[in-house]
């Protein structure tokens, strides 16, 4: 029911919606909450477990039952509160967890059984049988018992992330956040203000105190426009502080778009913020807190405050017939501002029997709300008090326990809070986040002068500077007396949300589940959306009742972040699709996409598995093909995606020495050399190429795959061990392009390419050097992973594209062209060359077969440990090769291998397979592995059993290099 | 959590790469033994409370840092350059050796 004359709502715009299909009207600056309140809608939702008809309890995030989902399909979006959903043009509500309806719920037959379905109920019903648990009851449970659900489709709303960086952020733009805000912002320091609401103003927009002589709404209003006036102010309104964590970091949900009907705009929905703050100011409030008697969760109950917020900010009265159940001063306000808008207020329970009337109203003191009545809407309660029990008829009841300071953030860092008696409630413990400190009712400050006055001075102490000017405001006392629950029978409920009674915490004690944190986890209270925030303190109050210790001994649960619910999407914003794994592409990606070659990942990289031609039906038929290329005539492979590292300086070449296990200081100019590379406890980190291209000069070249961790390692050891040397280097993968060409006719291929032709005297084996292609300065390594007679040649990277074209072009008029990964393993296999699925991190130097390579003329990285007895033991599984001799010829990637007669168990194994291929070559697969005593076992007749395919075969033990082991192709 | 980095100034961890506490600094002489490689390379104190670590400004400068940051409260009280650091323990170890 709307009420003349209040509210902040523009009544000049009518705006239309709907709930569960009909058709409602509200205005500009209505919630859902506040619009269906309007309309006389009072269920709005079905509790979580008991499915008891509920309505809306709060006017704020805190809010624990009206959860709804808000539009469909890609859209869709659950668990928003009634309370925060800012209405507009065509939005579209519904209600959850209930069917077929929400008037008319099947699964409300819970309540009756409600004797059973107590604390801990699915703990003792649904242990035996066992194997019942995940297939028949909990999909049950979880069908019975639940929230709103997800679309299934993908979310067609767009997130963002940002960061901020501030001197002062101000959490809360209520009495204290505004004055706290002023006071930076006139000192000019860089603040943020930030703020849940769509409003600055906090609770002066709730209720009818007066500011400096004017309404606080007003007041706030005009401060609101003062700090966005001020540039080194940002104020941010629709934004939560969901965390406070190490270093001055917040998080922080912006609610972008939530309010509109606009989707996928330029706007995202919403905006997930990393705020860096030099100081916070926690000016957060304080939450009402209902009180627990029979029945307290009536459509219509409400706290008091929010009564008071719905009337004040909407111009809503959520009855006709008001009364009020308290104890304390400040839910009185409720009745007087009722009785101010003309609503009729039919009584005043106030628990304290020294309770007074502060106004023309019906006050009942000493005395107790003990049960309700009216099913799907509150039509009567029950009053006793020393006089006898009465039935008052109503249609709303505000209730008011007190107040608890919104102390969250400040335990986001595992603080605990304080307990403070005289108010019966928490407060933050100072000093419980570096870099923060409370202001206002969040402190325990209830009053809006000592909230003023507090936040004032809580920013000038923090810059050293003066205090914004205070204006004058209400300064009432906080009188109340604590009251947790009315005693007597029935279910008073604690936790709306999760159906949570006295009796639950009760049983809990009994069971000895006597930790807070226990109870917790055993009645599910404080769990879910609002997290306890209407129920925490009230059911620890009553745990250390039941326990009999004091309230500060029996302690909170841990408060954590998010301080409300965020989406995974906001969380995740930007890192989806391409921004979770961005694309690396060499420059001949657009000339091998041209000729159609599936891609495969290496790393972020993108490399062609094949070139497929026509006629090919099965990659294989591609691979043996371009296999055949580079043994018969010439194959061009791009290998720009391995890393490159320039390294120069006097003492490039110690630095090297110190790396690599084998010598490059005595490297000669215009040479190139393999070097393993070692981790500091001697196993193998990666392999690669160096080349000298003058004195000072080299350039490394790294594994695709540890690219990275190299050039980490390198700038440790300069920087951390060896900060004597005097050498750079940088990373220049991506500045050059560089191509293998290799087969027979390599140097066929390069002779009228180059500007100047080569020679097999003017360019051996492992030579390198400048070379000009077109006038361009390029560089050419003679080097193979192939076992062909091969070259790689490197160009700045803008002329790879031309350089790929050209080179695959002159390829083709020689019989040959481009090849892929799959021939690149292929070939790199026959030849018994290493990459990472050899050195995966466990093998060291003499695994590998290249003891020898670790130099005994220095030290260098990884060799004292790699000299540890265990790693040069002869029974360690080595490198080796295989080939397969029984009925099944087909070898696997990840077989074990066991004696021939052996039983194919752990106790048994003797090694596996980490490459396989099959050779175009050989005419059969082709294996390199890891089998125990490895060289002794040359000739050896081993079974292969991939337990995981099914396949078992005979192998024979072979050399690691197939091909060509003399390696006379590759220095011809 | 944010680094001091004394290159770059605060910069949030992102932007770091760990890499344990700062042992790795003093790396054994090729024959210091088994025990005292074992140490260097596998055994860590992991006690609660102040440690000198090594982070990595991989995604900034490319400085090893050592940061001294209190590892049950998250306070971090310090960074310097690793380079720094290693240089001033070598110079120290060089004027004792000359003293002996």
């Amino acid at each position: 029911m709307r009420v003349r004359n209040k509210g902040r709502i523009d009544r000049s715009k009518p705006v239309s919606f709907t709930f569960d299909g009909n058709n409602y009207r509200g205005f500009e600056g209505d919630t859902l909450a506040s619009a269906l309140l309007a309309n006389d809608v009072r269920l709005v939702s079905r509790s979580f477990k008991y499915h008891r008809p509920r309505g809306i309890l709060t006017a704020g995030s805190e809010e624990p039952n009206a959860l709804v989902t808000i539009g469909s399909g890609g859209h869709q979006d659950p668990n928003v509160r009634a309370t925060v959903q800012e209405i507009y043009e065509g939005l579209e509500a519904r209600s959850q967890n209930a069917w077929p309806s929400l008037e008319f719920d099947v699964m409300a037959v819970n309540d009756l059984a409600s004797p059973f379905l107590g604390a801990g109920f699915y703990y003792k019903t649904f242990m035996w049988p066992r194997a019942f648990w995940e297939k028949i009851y909990e999909p049950i449970i979880r069908r019975a018992a639940g929230l709103g659900a997800l679309s299934g489709q993908p979310n067609a709303d767009t997130y963002e992330r940002a960061f901020a960086h501030c001197d002062v952020l101000v959490i809360g733009g209520g009495p204290a956040g505004l004055m706290a805000a002023l006071t930076a912002g006139q000192a000019g320091a860089d603040v943020i203000l930030a703020d849940e609401d769509s409003l600055l103003g906090g609770r002066l927009n709730l209720e009818t105190l007066e500011v400096d002589g004017q309404s606080g709404a007003a007041w706030a209003a005009g401060v609101a426009a003062q700090l966005n006036a001020m540039e080194n102010v940002r104020v941010m309104t629709r934004t939560t502080i969901t965390g406070a964590y190490d270093q001055g970091t917040y998080g922080a949900l912006e609610r972008v778009n939530h309010h509109t009907s606009v989707r996928n705009g330029k706007a995202p929905l919403e905006t997930f913020w990393r705020i860096a703050a030099k100081h916070a100011i926690l000016c957060a409030g304080a939450l009402e807190r209902p009180v627990a008697f029979q029945n307290n969760d009536r459509p219509g109950i409400m706290t008091a405050g929010a009564v008071r917020a719905y009337l004040n900010r909407w111009g809503v009265a959520p009855g006709k017939a008001i009364t009020v159940f308290a104890n304390n001063d400040d839910a009185h306000r409720t009745a007087l501002d009722m009785i101010d808008a003309g609503v009729h207020v039919s009584a005043v329970i106030d628990s304290r029997a020294e309770a007074e009337a502060l106004g023309a109203y019906t006050l009942i003191r000493g005395a107790h709300v003990t049960n309700t009545g009216g099913r799907k809407r509150l039509e009567s309660i029950t009053v006793r008090s020393a006089s006898g029990a009465q039935n008052i008829a109503t249609d709303c009841l505000a209730m008011s326990g007190g107040w608890n300071p919104t102390v969250h953030l400040t335990c986001h860092m595992n603080g605990r809070p304080t307990w403070r008696e005289d108010i019966a409630s928490f407060v933050p413990t100072e000093g419980a986040i570096p870099g923060l400190v409370t202001a206002g009712a969040c402190q325990g400050d209830f009053s809006t002068a000592a909230c003023l006055q507090a936040g004032a001075a809580a920013a000038a102490h923090i810059l050293g500077c003066d205090m914004a000017d205070v204006p004058v405001g209400d300064d009432c006392a906080y009188r109340m007396e604590p009251l947790w629950a009315v005693p007597g029978k029935g279910r008073a409920w604690l936790d709306f949300q999760n159906d949570v009674s006295v009796k639950d915490i009760k049983q809990a004690a009994t069971e000895n589940f006597r930790s807070v944190e226990h109870m917790k986890r055993y009645t599910t209270q404080g769990m879910a959306t609002d997290q306890g925030k209407n129920s925490n303190v009230q059911a620890l109050a009553l745990l250390a009742d039941a326990t009999r210790r004091g309230i500060p001994e029996t302690g909170t649960t841990t408060f954590r972040p998010p301080y409300s619910p965020v989406a995974m999407a906001a969380l995740a914003a930007g890192a989806e699709g391409k921004g979770f794994m961005p694309e690396r592409f060499t420059t001949s990606h657009v000339a091998t996409k041209e000729r159609k070659a599936p891609m495969i990942e290496a790393g972020l990289w993108y490399r062609p598995s094949y070139f497929p031609i026509k006629g090919e039906t099965h990659w294989r038929q591609s691979c043996d093909r371009e296999v055949g290329y580079v043994r018969e005539a010439v194959g061009v492979c791009d290998v720009s995606t391995l890393g490159k590292i320039d390294i120069q300086g006097p003492d490039a070449g110690a630095l090297l020495d110190f790396i690599y296990t084998n010598m490059f200081s005595t490297l000669k100019v215009g040479r190139t050399r393999y070097g393993l590379m070692l981790r500091e406890d001697g196993h193998v980190m990666d392999d690669g190429t160096t080349a000298r291209l003058s004195e000072d000069h080299y350039v490394m070249t790294t594994t695709t795959a540890a690219a990275g961790d190299v050039m980490r390692h390198l700038e440790f050891v300069t920087q951390c061990l060896r900060p004597d040397l005097d050498v750079r280097f940088a990373s220049v993968t991506e500045q050059w392009a560089q191509f293998a060409v290799a087969g027979p006719k390599a140097r066929d291929l390069l002779n009228g390419l180059l500007d100047a032709p080569i020679d097999g005297e003017s360019w051996p084996f492992m030579a390198c050097g400048p070379v000009s292609v077109g006038g361009i300065k390029a560089r050419l390594f003679r080097i193979s992973f192939s076992g062909e007679h091969a070259y790689e040649i490197a160009v700045p990277s803008r002329y790879g594209d031309a350089l790929f074209r050209a080179l695959v072009k002159r390829a083709e008029k020689l019989g040959g062209g481009p090849y892929g990964m799959e021939a690149l393993n292929v070939l790199r296999i026959e030849k018994g060359f290493i990459t990472h699925s050899e050195i995966h991190g466990r093998v060291t130097a003499f695994d590998i077969g290249m003891g020898r390579m670790v130099s005994a003329k220095k030290d260098c990285i990884g060799k004292t440990m790699s000299m540890r007895e265990g790693l040069l033991d002869e029974d360690r599984e080595q490198l080796m090769g295989f080939k397969p001799i029984g009925p099944v010829m087909q070898l696997t990637a990840g077989a074990h291998l066991y004696e021939e007669g052996a039983e194919p168990v752990a106790a048994n194994d003797l090694g596996y397979f980490t490459s396989v291929a099959f050779s175009p070559t050989f005419g059969h697969y082709l294996a390199l592995g890891f089998v125990r005593t490895g060289a002794a076992r040359k000739g050896d007749r081993l079974k292969m059993v991939d337990a995981v395919r099914g396949i078992e075969t005979v192998v024979e033990v072979c050399h690691p290099v197939f091909f060509d082991p003399e390696g006379e192709r590759t220095r011809g | 959590m944010r680094l001091p980095c004394p290159l770059c100034g605060e910069r949030d961890l992102r932007e770091f790469y760990y890499q344990g506490a700062a042992v790795s600094l003093t790396r054994p002489d090729p024959d210091a033994g088994a025990d005292a490689w074992a140490d260097y390379v596998h055994l860590r104190e992991n006690l609660p409370g102040d440690l000198e670590e090594m982070w990595h400004h991989a995604q900034g400068c490319g400085a090893w840092l050592v940061v001294t940051r209190n590892t049950a409260t998250h306070v971090v009280k310090g960074a310097k350059l690793a380079m720094d650091t290693k240089r001033a323990d070598t110079k120290r170890a060089d004027t004792k050796g000359a003293r002996t």
